[in-house]
Order: C-alpha cells, then sequence, then structure tokens
C-alpha cells in the first residue's frame, strides 16, 4: 500500500510491532492496547513511537502520551465510516498535537482532501493510482466554507479580505 | 433572494468539475460502484427503478425566475419535460443519464443551483417556512440563518461520512411551517431580552422510527449557532450507531442515551468550541445578511380597487380566500400555486408550467419563486391589484385548483411508479383520492385536511404527521395501505396513530371517504377541523366506521 | 457482492437476472451469452438456485456494464418468453403506470 506522505511518496519508516513482540530499534508503530498496557515503557530507547487508534475509543486517552508520539495512525474501516475525521480534528485542534497524522484503511482518491483538512497529513493510499495522483485530489478545490484543523482560507475570511483594501487571497497552498 | 457571489460560483464550478472527474472515473471502470454510490449521492444522484434520479437543492426553497427557467430547461433537455417537487423544497428529474449528469449539473451551476448534499450521510440541504421573508408573522427572515447554516455545511470535512442523513430545518415564526420537530435537528427562532436565538430540537424524525424533536436547549444566542451544531454533529458522528442501517439515525442515539445524556454530551463538548473560530459576531451574520436581496416593493395600499372589484366574481373569491394569504407589506400577498390538479401526480410541474411561472414571477412577483414543503410553489411577492390578472393566467396553466390545505391537496412520495425502494405505489392513490373529492363545495366544506401518503417505510411521504397519513405495505404482491390518524407536522407536532389492519388497495379511496363523512357526521360545527374532531373523539368512532362492513 | 460462504439462493420458479445499465440506468436482462438485452424476451430464464448464481456472478463480474444486479422471478408463455411475474417487474417492463405530465 503506498504512503504518501506531506503530498510525496515515501517508504514508511514505522515498522507494525505484534503486542507480543519485543521493540526492535528504528521506528514502531503499536497497537492502543499495547501503549496502554506498557505506557511508559513502549517510549524507553529513543526511537520515534506510532499508535494504532482505533475509530470507536475517545482520543482523550492520548492526551498523556501524545508528547512523546510521533505518529497516531487512525482508522477508515470502510471510506465510509467518517469517525477518524473527528478524530483527526481533536488531535489537531484541541490536543495540541503536531507529529504525523495518519490516514489507514479504506483510503481512497475522493476522500484525500477533507482527510487532509481534518489533519491528516500522511495517507496509506489504497490504490497506486490514487497515490500518484494525490496533487489532483488537493487542487480540486480552491474554496473552502468551514475552518478545520488545515488552516485554509474560508470564504468568510477571504471575502472579509476581499471587503478590504489588501490584496485577496482566494485559496491556502495545497 | 441570497445572491451567489465569486466565491460561491466558483465553488460551484469545482464541484461540477469534481463530479465530472467522478463519472469519467466510473464510467471507464476506475471506481467501483461501491466506491462511487456515496459520491453520486452527495450530488443528489439516486439509480431508481427505470433511470438516475436526480434531486436538485433548492435552498430553503427560495428561486429567482432564472433559475426556474434553467430548471425548465434542465427537464426539456436532459429530462423528459417535467420535474417532481419535494417535500424538502427539492426537485427531483426521474430520467436523467448518468453520461449527461455533469453537464446538467453544469447548466445548473451557471445559475447557481445545485445538487450537492441533496442525498448521502451528510448534512442536508436546510429547509425553511416557505412564506419567510413575506409573512407578517414571522420575527426575522429564517433564510439568513439557513444560508449560515448551508456555508458551514457546504463539503464540511468532518460531517461528509457520518452514520446516516441529517436534516436541519428553521422556523421564525409562530406557524411552524417548516416541521422542525420531525428534523434531526429543529431550530425555532425566538427573542429573549432584545437577543436572536434559537430553541434547538434535536432526535425527531420519520422512517421506520418516527420521534418527535426534544428540546436540549431554550434559547441558544445567534452567535452560538454554528459552534452548537458542531458539537452537535461532533457527538452524532463520533457516537451514533453504525452497526444497523436503521438505528444509525441521531434520533436513536438520543433514545438510547435518554435526552439528558445526549444534551449533557453537546454541551460539554460546545464548552470547548463556542468561542472559536465558529463565533459568528454580528459582522459575520451582517456579511451573509448583505447578500440577501430584498425586493425593492412598491408603495401599494391593501384591497385595492381593482382587487375588491374582482372579488365579484365568486369563483376568484373562492380563490382568493384559498390561495392567497396576507403579506407583511402592504398592497401585497402571498400566493400558492397548487400542484396539486384533480387526477394528477403530486408536486409535478411541466417544463412548460415552469416557465409560465418565471414569467408571471417577473410580471407580477418581483420574480422570486418558492417551494413548499407540502409539494407546491408559491410566489411570495404578489401585488394585490394583479391577482385578477395573475389568477387567469395561473388557471390557464392548470395550477389554480382551489384545494390549498385542504383534502386534495395531497402530499406523496414518488412510489413504486419510480421509486426502487418503494413496496406499494402512491400516485395513483393520491389521483383517485382527489377524483373522489373533485367537487369544490365539498372539499370546502370538509376544510382543513392534510393527506399524506408514503409507498414505504421510509415515510418520504410523511404518512406519520398527516391528519390522514397512507402507509403502503406490500402482501404477496398486492398492495396494502395502512391507515394512521391524527398526525401533525406544527408546532405542536404528532404521531398519527394507527387506525387498524391494512386494507386492500381497492378499497382504500372508499376508507378514507368514509373517515371524511364519520368527521363531517361528528364535528360540533364546521369551525370544528378534522384534526380537532380527531383529537376531541380519539379513533375510535373513526376505527368503527372504516371498518363495518357494508 | 456474492461470496461462496452466502447462503443457498432461494427461488420461486423461473428466474432471471436484471440490473440497469451504468451509463444511463436503463433497465436491462441478463442474456444467456452474458450481455444485457432491453428485452426482458431475450433474457436467460433459469430454473436452479446453482443456474441463478451463476448468472449473478456474471452479472456482478460486469459492474462496469450493469449495476444493481437482482435476480427475478418470471412467469414463462407456452412459447417459453419471459413476463414479468411481479408489480416492481412488471413496472420496471412498462415503465410508471401513471400518465406522465404534460404527456396526454
Amino acid at each position: 500500500m503506498p504512503l504518501v506522505k506531506d503530498g510525496a511518496p515515501i517508504v514508511d519508516p514505522y515498522v507494525k510491532v505484534e503486542d507480543d513482540a519485543a521493540l526492535p530499534d528504528g521506528p514502531v508503530l503499536v497497537s492502543a492496547a499495547r501503549l496502554a498496557a506498557e505506557g511508559e515503557a513502549v517510549f524507553a530507547g529513543n526511537r520515534p513511537v506510532g499508535v494504532a487508534w482505533p475509530n470507536d475509543r475517545d482520543v482523550a486517552e492520548l492526551a498523556p502520551h501524545l508528547p512523546r508520539l510521533s505518529l497516531v495512525a487512525l482508522a477508515f474501516p470502510k471510506f465510509r465510516d467518517g469517525r477518524a475525521y473527528s478524530q483527526a480534528r481533536l488531535l489537531r485542534e484541541r490536543l495540541g498535537f503536531t507529529g504525523e497524522l495518519r490516514a489507514t484503511g479504506d483510503v481512497l482518491f475522493d476522500q484525500l482532501l477533507m482527510m487532509t483538512r481534518a489533519g491528516f497529513t500522511a495517507f496509506e493510499v489504497k490504490k497506486a493510482a490514487d497515490a500518484a495522483a494525490f496533487g489532483g485530489a488537493l487542487a480540486s478545490y480552491s474554496i473552502f466554507y468551514q475552518p478545520a484543523a488545515d488552516g485554509r482560507t474560508t470564504v468568510r475570511e477571504a471575502r472579509a479580505a476581499a471587503a478590504a483594501p489588501a490584496p485577496v487571497r482566494v485559496a491556502a497552498k495545497g | 433572494m441570497y445572491v451567489y457571489d465569486e466565491f460561491d460560483s466558483a465553488f460551484l464550478a469545482q464541484r461540477v468539475a469534481e463530479f465530472r472527474g467522478q463519472v469519467g472515473r466510473r464510467l471507464d471502470g476506475a471506481l467501483t460502484e461501491e466506491e462511487f454510490k456515496p459520491l453520486r449521492l452527495m450530488n443528489g444522484v439516486y439509480l431508481q427503478l427505470h433511470a438516475y434520479m436526480l434531486r436538485v437543492c433548492i435552498p430553503y426553497g427560495t428561486l429567482s425566475a432564472a433559475q426556474l427557467r434553467r430548471l425548465a430547461f434542465v427537464a426539456r433537455r436532459y429530462d423528459r419535460g417535467y420535474g417532481h417537487f419535494t417535500t424538502r423544497q427539492n426537485i427531483q428529474y426521474n430520467w436523467i443519464k448518468l453520461s449527461e449528469l455533469p453537464d446538467a449539473m453544469a447548466a445548473l451551476a451557471e445559475v447557481g443551483i445545485h445538487g450537492i448534499q441533496t442525498s448521502g450521510n451528510c448534512i442536508r440541504n436546510t429547509t425553511t417556512d416557505p412564506f419567510a421573508g413575506a409573512t407578517p408573522d414571522e420575527i426575522e427572515d429564517p433564510r439568513l440563518y439557513a444560508e449560515i447554516i448551508r456555508q458551514w455545511s457546504t463539503l464540511h470535512p468532518e460531517f461528509t461520512y457520518l452514520p446516516r442523513k441529517f436534516k436541519i430545518a428553521i422556523t421564525a415564526s409562530k406557524h411552524d411551517r417548516a416541521a422542525v420537530r420531525v428534523h434531526d435537528v429543529g431550530l425555532r427562532l425566538h427573542r429573549r431580552d432584545g437577543k436572536t436565538g434559537f430553541e434547538v430540537m434535536v432526535g425527531g424524525g420519520l422512517g421506520r422510527s418516527p420521534y418527535i424533536g426534544k428540546t436540549i436547549r431554550e434559547f441558544l444566542p445567534e452567535e452560538d449557532l454554528l459552534s452548537y451544531l458542531e458539537a452537535i454533529l461532533r457527538t452524532y458522528n463520533l457516537g451514533g450507531r453504525r452497526d444497523n442501517i436503521y438505528k444509525a439515525r441521531i434520533k436513536i442515539q438520543v433514545h438510547e442515551l435518554g435526552v439528558e445524556a445526549f444534551a449533557k454530551k453537546v454541551e460539554d463538548e460546545w464548552a470547548q468550541i463556542r468561542d472559536g473560530a465558529l463565533r459568528l459576531d454580528a459582522d459575520a451574520i451582517d456579511a451573509v445578511r448583505g447578500h440577501f436581496v430584498s425586493p425593492d416593493f412598491d408603495t401599494l395600499e391593501d384591497r385595492p380597487a381593482a382587487l375588491v372589484a374582482a372579488l365579484a366574481d365568486p369563483a376568484f373569491a373562492r380563490w382568493h380566500e384559498n390561495a392567497v394569504e396576507p403579506h407583511k407589506v402592504p398592497g401585497h400577498a402571498i400566493v400558492t400555486l397548487s400542484l396539486k390538479p384533480v387526477g394528477g401526480p403530486p408536486g409535478d410541474a411541466t417544463a412548460d408550467q415552469m416557465d409560465v411561472i418565471a414569467d408571471l414571477a417577473d410580471q407580477h412577483a418581483y420574480g422570486e419563486i418558492r417551494v413548499a414543503h407540502e409539494q407546491n410553489l408559491i410566489l411570495p411577492h404578489v401585488r394585490q391589484k394583479d391577482l385578477p390578472a395573475l389568477w387567469a393566467k395561473l388557471k390557464a396553466i392548470g395550477v389554480a385548483t382551489t384545494n390549498v390545505g385542504l383534502v386534495t391537496d395531497i402530499i406523496s412520495c414518488p412510489g413504486l411508479d419510480y421509486c426502487s425502494l418503494a413496496n406499494t405505489r402512491s400516485i395513483p392513490i393520491a389521483q383517485r383520492i382527489t377524483e373522489r373529492f373533485a367537487d369544490d363545495a365539498r372539499i370546502k366544506d370538509i376544510g382543513r385536511l392534510h393527506v399524506n401518503i408514503s409507498g414505504c417505510i421510509n415515510a418520504c411521504g410523511h404518512h406519520h404527521v398527516g391528519h390522514i397519513g397512507i402507509l403502503g405495505v406490500e402482501k404477496k404482491d398486492q398492495e396494502f395501505f395502512q391507515i394512521m390518524l391524527g398526525g401533525k407536522a406544527n408546532a405542536k407536532a404528532r404521531l398519527g396513530e394507527i387506525l387498524g389492519p391494512a386494507i386492500p388497495e381497492s378499497e382504500i379511496v372508499d376508507v378514507v371517504e368514509r373517515l371524511v363523512e364519520t368527521y363531517l357526521e361528528l364535528r360540533t360545527s364546521p369551525g370544528e377541523t378534522f384534526i380537532a374532531a380527531v383529537q376531541r373523539l380519539g379513533i375510535e368512532p373513526f376505527k368503527e366506521r372504516a371498518y363495518a362492513p357494508r | 457482492m456474492t461470496s461462496p460462504l452466502q447462503k443457498k439462493l432461494k427461488i420461486h420458479g423461473p428466474t432471471v437476472v436484471t440490473a440497469n445499465r451504468l451509463a444511463d440506468g436503463v433497465v436491462v436482462w441478463l442474456t444467456a451469452a452474458g450481455g444485457w438485452s432491453q428485452s426482458l424476451a431475450e433474457a436467460s430464464v433459469v430454473h436452479t438456485p446453482e443456474e441463478v448464481q451463476h448468472l449473478l456472478d456474471v452479472a456482478h463480474q460486469d459492474e462496469n456494464t450493469a449495476v444493481g444486479a437482482y435476480m427475478a422471478t418470471v412467469g414463462v408463455d407456452a412459447a417459453g418468453v419471459p413476463h414479468p411475474a411481479t408489480m416492481r417487474e412488471k413496472i420496471r417492463v412498462a415503465g410508471p403506470t401513471i400518465a406522465m405530465p404534460g404527456v396526454s
């Protein structure tokens, strides 16, 4: 499954570690259960740690760990199951998470922009063609009606700017 | 009317381009049907029995003459020359080709209309009072807030893949013409200590588990409208059921949690975001208000001589009494155009009728048209002196039947004649009821009576809130109809009670007539309406006679 | 979508497989040759659950031509020509039972 991060394809540096396996050196991705069970222990050593967080569990539980987590992977079991959009916004806007926020599961072209707006920065894209067309997905709109986690200029802000003498910037950078 | 600016227009063009790409990828196989279906639904595109159906949004029921003409054009060019107005103030085309849909949408987008979020598990178009901006009994024009909600909810990145669809309705007058208590969220605008705000109701809805919405906040200041809605939607998106499509609406979440616990979750969430970017300060509200262009009303007097003279004609007077309502501006009136001709499909209009109505709106009504959830059209701002001329022209195109609010002003879903979900037909039942009650003096005597028909449990015909509700059920490939009595959709909304066993199709019109006759016999006076009589008597006397052997 | 784990189909007499054509939504029936026809008369009429399952599998493989495939019971006349057996299918064959607006 191709991984796109910050708009470019990358090789996933994180190793998914089973709950009963020893943690290898280098970046690891552990389950929510392991994080809950082992707590501090998973952060021992200097490796970057990511957690795969299910979409039916409150992300507020992650708060104490966030400063040391470098990756949170949220799940879209089906692309129609949109709980992780709310989780992403809460992680970014309320809990202040600034690390990699990764969309996993049924991640398709037509949802990439929405995911980006919700605060995702990395995407395990299901189809290779969609990964290749990533930039196009983000460029499909320049008009955004509501504030979200991505900081794109909203229509309300753009209208206010247009009414003022300053030059207008309609869209944010993708 | 709200006038789209360059931002809205650019957005619509981008939406059409995106959909054109999606259709292209579906036709060449890059998208599977499973992947494509939610995308087309969010543009209002269904696959029905015979063809694709396009549901076009008419935001808060307001159309300009130019937009109505464009709807007529699309009906002619891409469909079969007619459209169907729905209970959610939308219009549906029944015979659209997927391959032509992007062109049809581009034609609509040029005049600022679209099918965005008229289906799918997202926030649907916000509906409101069709008399908004015209009726003397409103506190404020609710369309301002409907438009603010439209902008916030359009392609909302967090709330586009909800557990299920989500419908919001607003009313701003003491007569609720928007049925706010049977929506996922109902908003009733009112004032407290000089401030504008909303009573917030959640968890109403019809369908297979009907509920009346419950109030979770008596007064929400207008500046908090969007943050509060965002809190409700977030609570629903994270906690609504996704394991069972029939239990996925917010009404089930509210019911299972209990309204107090649900309200607490919303309030807790809201406390964290109320002072954030969604706060609507006065400037933000005024900015949207500034996009609404109100007609430059002529200075006229009420009851001008031309009107008084015309009222001498009993036929005109009858129409005037039935279809014309007071306006907030002297010398003007609100006129309802009945799309319920005797023997016709409720809510349908031909392209030719739409063109004429657009012209009449320009000539007599400042170019504005409304769609009512009762599936009629409305000219909200007619000069009273023009009423006689207007009436003659409306009669000529068959939209001046004097049955507004009466037994033959039937709300009906498309039913099995078009819909792939339906169990039975509903339009032919409506047609036969209108034929049975074709006599104008008789329906006038019967008075206010709402008959609502749905061809399946999904309740698009709002049968639970009809004074007489009719629900089609299929048994061994035969059509039967269950009757509900005593429902209503207004400010004191309540659900009807099931009268008894379902009735065969061949007898349903007779039974409706018996219910009406029972009412006529038992009412205390002609002043006691059907619904008042049902509430006073209960359903028993009606049941007895409906099922009495003949 | 069908899966091998799916319960055996129940059929109620002669059966066809029908769908709507992707590009325009027109009602179509699966033919014996594995194509789609706008005429029910040309549909492949089968009589066993295995045959129906086979037709459904063929139909689901072809979702880029026709979508929403499902089986429908039909009647068959003396000459072997199928006709719709249910109200829903009758309406799909013949169109709405009501006059369309503007058409007299």
